[in-house]
């Protein structure tokens, strides 16, 4: 193995750590090139050519073999993402239920001479305190919930335009609002660390609400009712063990 | 008479902190594991067989069946890989249940992993929820410090590693085989089948891949019995089933019922239409089963009641459209996704979901000619059975229910001075 253990340029020898940290956990290193992609962004907000180079090094991959990877998921940012990744639903039940006026709305909103903001535009300068960068989302598996919208990856849900408008106003106002299911924010570049499988120190963000009251219907009315499974046996028995053939 | 809701796998959702391992614990969590630590592991993959436990992750296939496939004795390490990659649109019963019950799914994987003697498994989690992956990591770290995880579990001589793998954004990797590769470290595009994952899986070796919802339902057959799980449900698609049902009713939410259960019921505990609008179209399990109408209400939803009706049991991903809604435009919509999420790997899907979505457009900006219909489901022909893996398939059906059903409405487009809906109102 030629894995180069010393640090290059922005990837500091904490980042080499982390990234050797992420290749032990598995049976073979390249299964850590997605999360150690993540980890990229971590530092940079995106996935630079540095980035593709440093993973190449760590994994003793083609930097080819890298792009080819780093390009086909939609999570891998090309160009550098603002504070905070805004991520609107517009698949066809969130769209249907408001979704896709939420987008229009934000676009509109964060834009500038007339022009709304694109798909993966970012309003500001990247990185930089209330810069933001959007895209609308495929379902988000949250359809219960939805309209649905993402800030680096946590949900707010149930949400209109304006409530969305609040929300990014909020954001680029240096606030950070709590999600609705969710950990309290902090920036993209700090939830593409925890993505890569760090989540030092953040033990009270498991906290953070998970359960809506559509979450739970189901078990509430049959809590209500009195309905339930059938109750177990006392003691189930496994069935004989079968006949060697 | 069984209820008319079963929360087995939704049982501790209501209760406080149900994500931590002291509160498993003190609702019977891990006795399921003490008790199939104590038997053969070729009697737990017979009592799953028994049970009749079916596939949650779409295609329902008998889970039993799968495990007993792994090769034994075979020199090769053996995989467990966790399908938790949700993305099917319409569907979003895993991400809660990992989010409120993550130990109910650690502990289905160490008796499914002991069983098929596997000492290694991965939790494939879409990148996009990060709480979920927050929650399943703190388990997965409180399983290792209770000596549920790692060396010689609960002094039984049985090792397990889990990882929890978060994904980059790609549908696809949904997909068994594309998930594979994915977890390898390369572009998630499906593999030619065979050979099928339980000969050569990840890295090359004999894997089980199943779906969250199928691996959380094992602790319970293994305490409850086979008898139990069949209790609820049907007699070839027997158990409790979570059933997701969003848009316009009253009432969306998780609902977790015996297989079978129909529509109506559902409305019905979910305080029916929203605001009393009639319903239009509906899907029975994610975009990719073929649209059901108001004449499907009393369809049963199990395997063979969604197919016999001619769509398919999915993912129970019940996504509910009222009168206010186009179905072009719907159909539309679904098919922007195909085309973004088609991996480009095979000609029919590649192509075929691009022009599709080229037509659907033009149709909806009321610029499109009978002659269009046909030529949707000439397209539509062309990728049904003759792509590459089943996202081909699933890309074309709300496509053909949808001019089924309503061919009407796309006829109404083509005639530029009708009234039709133009989108959906919010
Ligand atoms: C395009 C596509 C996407 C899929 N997405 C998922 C998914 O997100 N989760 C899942 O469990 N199965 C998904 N499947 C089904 C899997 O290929 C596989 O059948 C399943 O994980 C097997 O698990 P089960 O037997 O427990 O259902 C998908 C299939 C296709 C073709
Ligand atoms: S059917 Fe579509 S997603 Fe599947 S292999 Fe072909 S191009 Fe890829
Ligand atoms: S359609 Fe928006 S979360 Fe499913």
């Amino acid at each position: 193995m030629t894995q180069t253990q010393e640090p290059t340029g922005v990837f500091d020898q904490d980042t080499v750590a982390r990234a050797q940290a992420i290749i032990a956990r598995y049976p073979q290193p390249r299964s850590a090139l997605l999360p150690m992609l993540h980890l990229v962004q971590s530092v940079e907000g995106y996935v630079s050519q540095a980035g593709i180079a440093f993973c190449a090094g760590q994994l003793d991959l083609a930097h080819a073999e890298v792009s080819a990877v780093a390009t086909f998921y939609t999570m891998y940012k090309r160009r550098p993402c603002g504070e905070h990744l805004v991520s609107i639903c517009t698949n066809t039940l969130c769209a249907a239920l408001g979704g896709d006026a939420i987008y229009a709305a934000v676009r509109e909103h964060l834009g500038s001479d007339g022009k709304p903001l694109g798909h993966e535009e970012t309003a500001g300068e990247p990185g930089a305190p209330g810069s933001i960068t959007l895209e609308h989302a495929e379902c988000l598996a949250a359809c219960d919930l939805g309209p649905v919208l993402q800030v680096n990856y946590e949900f707010f849900d149930n949400q209109t335009p304006e409530k969305a408008l609040e929300l990014v106003k909020a954001l680029q106002a240096g606030e950070k609002p709590h999600p609705t299911r969710g950990a309290p924010l902090t920036d993209f570049r700090q939830a593409e660390l925890q993505l890569a499988g760090f989540f030092e120190g953040r033990d009270a963000d498991l906290d953070g609400p998970s359960a809506a009251p559509e979450t739970v219907r189901g078990a509430a009315v049959a809590a209500d009712r009195g309905w339930t499974a059938p109750t177990m046996p006392e003691n189930a028995e496994f069935p004989a063990l079968p006949e060697k053939k | 008479m069984v209820d008319q809701l079963t929360p087995v796998l939704t049982k501790r959702w209501l209760s406080p902190r149900s994500w931590t391992l002291k509160t498993y614990e003190q609702l019977e969590g891990y006795t399921a594991l003490r008790k199939a630590l104590k038997a053969h592991p070729d009697q737990l993959i017979q009592q799953c067989k028994d049970s009749g436990l079916r596939g949650r992750g779409g295609a329902g296939f008998p889970t039993g069946l799968k495990w007993g496939f792994i090769p034994q004795n075979d020199g090769k390490p053996h995989y467990l890989v966790i399908n938790a990659d949700e993305g099917e649109p319409g569907t979003c019963k895993d991400i809660p249940l990992m989010m409120a019950d993550p130990h109910s799914l650690i502990e289905g994987i160490i008796i499914t992993s002991y069983a098929i003697r596997a000492n290694f498994a991965a939790i494939y989690v879409r990148g996009e929820v990060l709480h979920c992956i927050r929650r399943l990591n703190n388990a997965v770290r409180e399983a290792y410090a209770a000596g549920y995880l790692g060396k010689d579990i609960l002094g039984s001589g049985f090792d397990l590693d889990v990882v929890v793998h978060a994904g980059a954004g790609a549908y696809i990797c949904g997909e068994e085989t594309a998930l594979l590769d994915s977890l390898e470290g390369k572009r998630g595009q499906p593999r030619l089948k065979p050979p099928f994952p339980a000969t050569a899986g990840l890295y090359a070796s004999p894997t089980v891949v199943n779906n969250v919802e199928t691996i959380a339902s094992v602790p319970y057959i293994v305490n409850g019995g086979a008898d139990w799980f069949r209790a609820m449900g049907r007699e070839r698609s027997p158990g409790p089933k979570i059933y997701s049902l969003s848009g316009h009713v009253e009432r969306p939410g998780q609902y977790e019922a015996p297989m079978g259960t129909t529509l109506r019921t559902l409305l019905d505990m979910a305080g029916g239409m929203k605001d009393g609008i009639p319903l239009k179209f509906w899907t029975p399990g994610g975009s990719s089963t073929p649209l059901f109408t108001a004449e499907h209400l009393d369809v049963p939803l199990d395997f063979e009641g969604a197919a016999e009706a001619g769509s398919m049991l999915g993912t129970t991903a019940l996504q509910i459209f009222n009168e206010t809604v186009s179905v072009p435009w719907a159909v539309m919509k679904w098919t922007e996704f195909y085309k973004h999420e088609s991996c480009g790997k095979c000609t029919p899907c590649r192509e075929g979901t691009y022009w599709l979505v080229q037509i659907l457009q033009r149709m909806n900006r009321h610029e499109g000619t009978p002659a269009d219909i046909e030529t949707l489901l000439d397209i539509c022909d062309n990728i049904l059975g003759r792509s590459f893996c089943a996202l081909g398939d699933g890309a074309v059906s709300p496509i053909t229910s949808g001019i089924k059903y309503f061919k009407d409405e796309f006829l109404a487009l083509c005639d530029r001075n009708s009234k039709v809906l133009a989108g959906a109102s919010a």
